[in-house]
């Protein structure tokens, strides 16, 4: 038995390449962070700054170039028997409701398929209970569950794959930008959905979205990522109260606000600079280069991500000058 | 059309009790008349039985020729384009070398490998004809693949922990099927041709519609014999545009997006 406050899920400098033609693309270099029972970590950052590929990396379906993934303190990293084991614990909602569902595949068919792999039901009737219930679960009619995909709205279909997630009755479900392909009121419902969900089933989520307004709906805790790197883990409040990396400020500063008043007076911190090329060895922050407070140990030592308050962690040089 | 081709060369000669082998020795190079609708062969048999039995043979081969090739080819590609990587590159350069061999002589080659007794047989042309056609398949199938491998539903399934067996059955080769079956439908045809090539060489089958025609050719001046070119060329040009229609009218059927 693990200890109640143990992390389910721990991720441990977790590196990531991709091997190109223009060199070596570090899309994930070092990340780190846990996961509590119960809890949903927010993963934020720009297109390109490796959200997805964390996720994908979690589950196995990018080669892991260097760390560390335990569930429960079980290494799932250059373990298949122990990754294949915790598959059913450890499930996924993709980001394009129209990709992630094979369109020749009836809906009762993909909510279905984890069950007929996995053997966790026996005959035609018990796994039909089954998929009614999983879809009725997630809030879809389940007398359609003999139509296809294409049939269904952006909405429905995210409710589907969330179904086939749900079906092996897993511990945490990796959202990669569940919700970035709908429609916004649709987004609202989902997320309701998700939230519902989770109380209801003791789930534990990675919410992964590059709308930090959607993520601060849902997340207990949230984690920037910029150019593979965690820059900045802290509680939701702590971070949309008093970020300490200049970039999540920056990212804070883009999020329209409701009330026309406090709008008007937003001031934008726009971003200048390049991106570092993914590609490059960089010496130093690597957000120097587009940060409006860089300074002379900028260029020369890289940050670590420590604890600078109580539960927020940066990886940034500021906060030990001040 | 096709079918009425089809069903023509499979039952009519039975119904009407037509024998392609009968001569009559009065009635030669008849032109086409009452009692010989498609006239007679320099021989004196009756050329509607010859082209009729004759087709037999080539939709015969045309369509086994093809199930060999895209059994071989939808297998091998897909392996190959779902691994990827070493694997891919090895399968893929054998591929490309026996792409570099003549086909014609593959086939030769194939044939002579066999008995006498077996080499007009239709199960050695099938074999041959299907070893050799398998390359384009096995390209189109792979690339497919490769593209198919990286859709959301794919990973999906990977996550959920389904086999690669499962996958590439389940997920990948249901989504390739309609260039497997449009190129699958062109390859009857091309198949068709290939053997009737094959019967011109003398490595075929003994009757058929590519026989026919090269039957037909060797008359001179071939204007006063029209009817020995004329009814098998536009039975396999009829069966070859019909193949055509129907490889896209399936093409349609099988898209579930397309489907009411």
């Amino acid at each position: 038995m693990t200890p109640p406050d143990a992390p389910l899920l721990s991720v441990s400098g977790l590196c990531v390449r991709f091997p190109t033609a223009g060199g070596v693309v570090r899309a994930v270099e070092g990340v780190s962070f846990e996961l509590r029972r119960g809890e949903t970590l927010g993963l934020v950052g720009e297109s390109g700054s490796g959200k997805s590929t964390t996720a994908r990396a979690i589950v196995g379906l990018v080669p892991v170039a260097e760390g560390s993934v335990r569930l429960d303190g079980t290494e799932l990293v250059g373990a298949p028997a122990a990754l294949r084991r915790a598959r059913p614990r450890l499930q996924m909602v993709f980001q394009d409701p129209y990709a992630s569902l094979n369109p020749r595949m009836t809906v009762s068919s993909i909510v279905g398929e984890p069950l007929v792999v996995h053997r966790r039901v026996v005959g035609r009737a018990a796994l039909d209970a089954r998929v009614c219930r999983l879809l009725e679960t997630v809030g879809l009619d389940a007398s359609l569950r003999r139509r296809y995909p294409h049939e269904f709205s952006g909405g429905q279909r995210q409710r589907i794959g969330l179904a086939r997630a749900l079906a092996l009755e897993p511990d945490v479900i990796l959202l990669d930008e569940p919700v970035s392909a709908l429609d916004v009121s649709v987004q609202a419902q989902v997320l309701n959905l998700l939230e519902d969900l989770r109380r209801r089933l003791g789930l534990t989520y990675l919410f992964i979205a590059h709308n930090l307004g959607v993520v601060r709906h849902v997340s207990d805790r949230i984690a920037v990522m910029y150019l593979g790197r965690l820059v900045e883990v802290a509680s939701r409040d702590a971070l949309f109260g008093a970020p300490l990396h200049p970039y999540t400020e920056a990212l804070l500063s883009a999020v329209p606000v409701p009330d026309p008043v406090v709008e008007a007076a937003r001031r934008r911190i726009p971003l200048d600079g390049e991106i570092p090329s993914p590609t490059a060895t960089i010496a130093g922050c690597p957000f120097r280069s587009r940060c409006s407070k860089a300074f002379d140990r900028c260029a020369t030592d890289a940050p670590a991500l420590r604890e600078h308050r109580p539960g927020q962690w940066a990886a940034c040089h500021l906060p030990e000058r001040s | 059309m096709l079918l009425l081709v089809v069903l023509s060369c499979a039952l009519l000669p039975l119904l009407l009790g037509l024998d392609e082998r009968r001569q009559d020795t009065v009635a030669r190079d008849q032109a086409p008349n009452a009692s010989h609708w498609f006239g007679t062969d320099g021989l004196g048999r009756d050329y509607g039985a010859r082209v009729l039995v004759g087709g037999r043979a080539s939709l015969l081969v045309g369509l086994v020729g093809t199930l060999v090739c895209v059994l071989i080819g939808t297998v091998y590609g897909a392996v190959a384009g779902y691994y990827g990587g070493r694997v891919d590159d090895a399968m893929m350069r054998v591929v490309d070398f026996l792409y570099g061999i003549p086909y014609m002589f593959l086939v030769i080659l194939i044939m002579l490998t066999m008995s006498d007794e077996d080499r007009n047989s239709p199960t050695a042309v099938f074999a041959a004809l299907g070893l050799v056609q398998w390359l384009t398949m096995a390209r189109i199938v792979r690339g497919q693949v490769l593209s198919l491998r990286h859709e959301e539903y794919v990973l999906a399934a990977r996550v959920m922990g389904a086999r690669d067996l499962r996958i590439i059955f389940r997920h990948v080769l249901p989504n390739c099927i309609g260039p497997i079956v449009v190129y699958g439908t062109l390859q009857v045809a091309a198949v068709i041709l290939l053997e009737s090539f094959l019967s011109y060489l003398g490595l075929g089958l003994q009757l058929s519609w590519g026989n026919l025609v090269a039957d037909a050719n060797v008359v001179n001046p071939v204007e006063s014999r029209w009817w020995l070119l004329a009814f098998p060329c536009a039975f396999l040009g009829t069966t070859l545009l019909s193949l055509n229609f129907l490889g896209d009218g399936l093409r349609d059927a099988f898209d579930p997006k397309t489907r009411r």
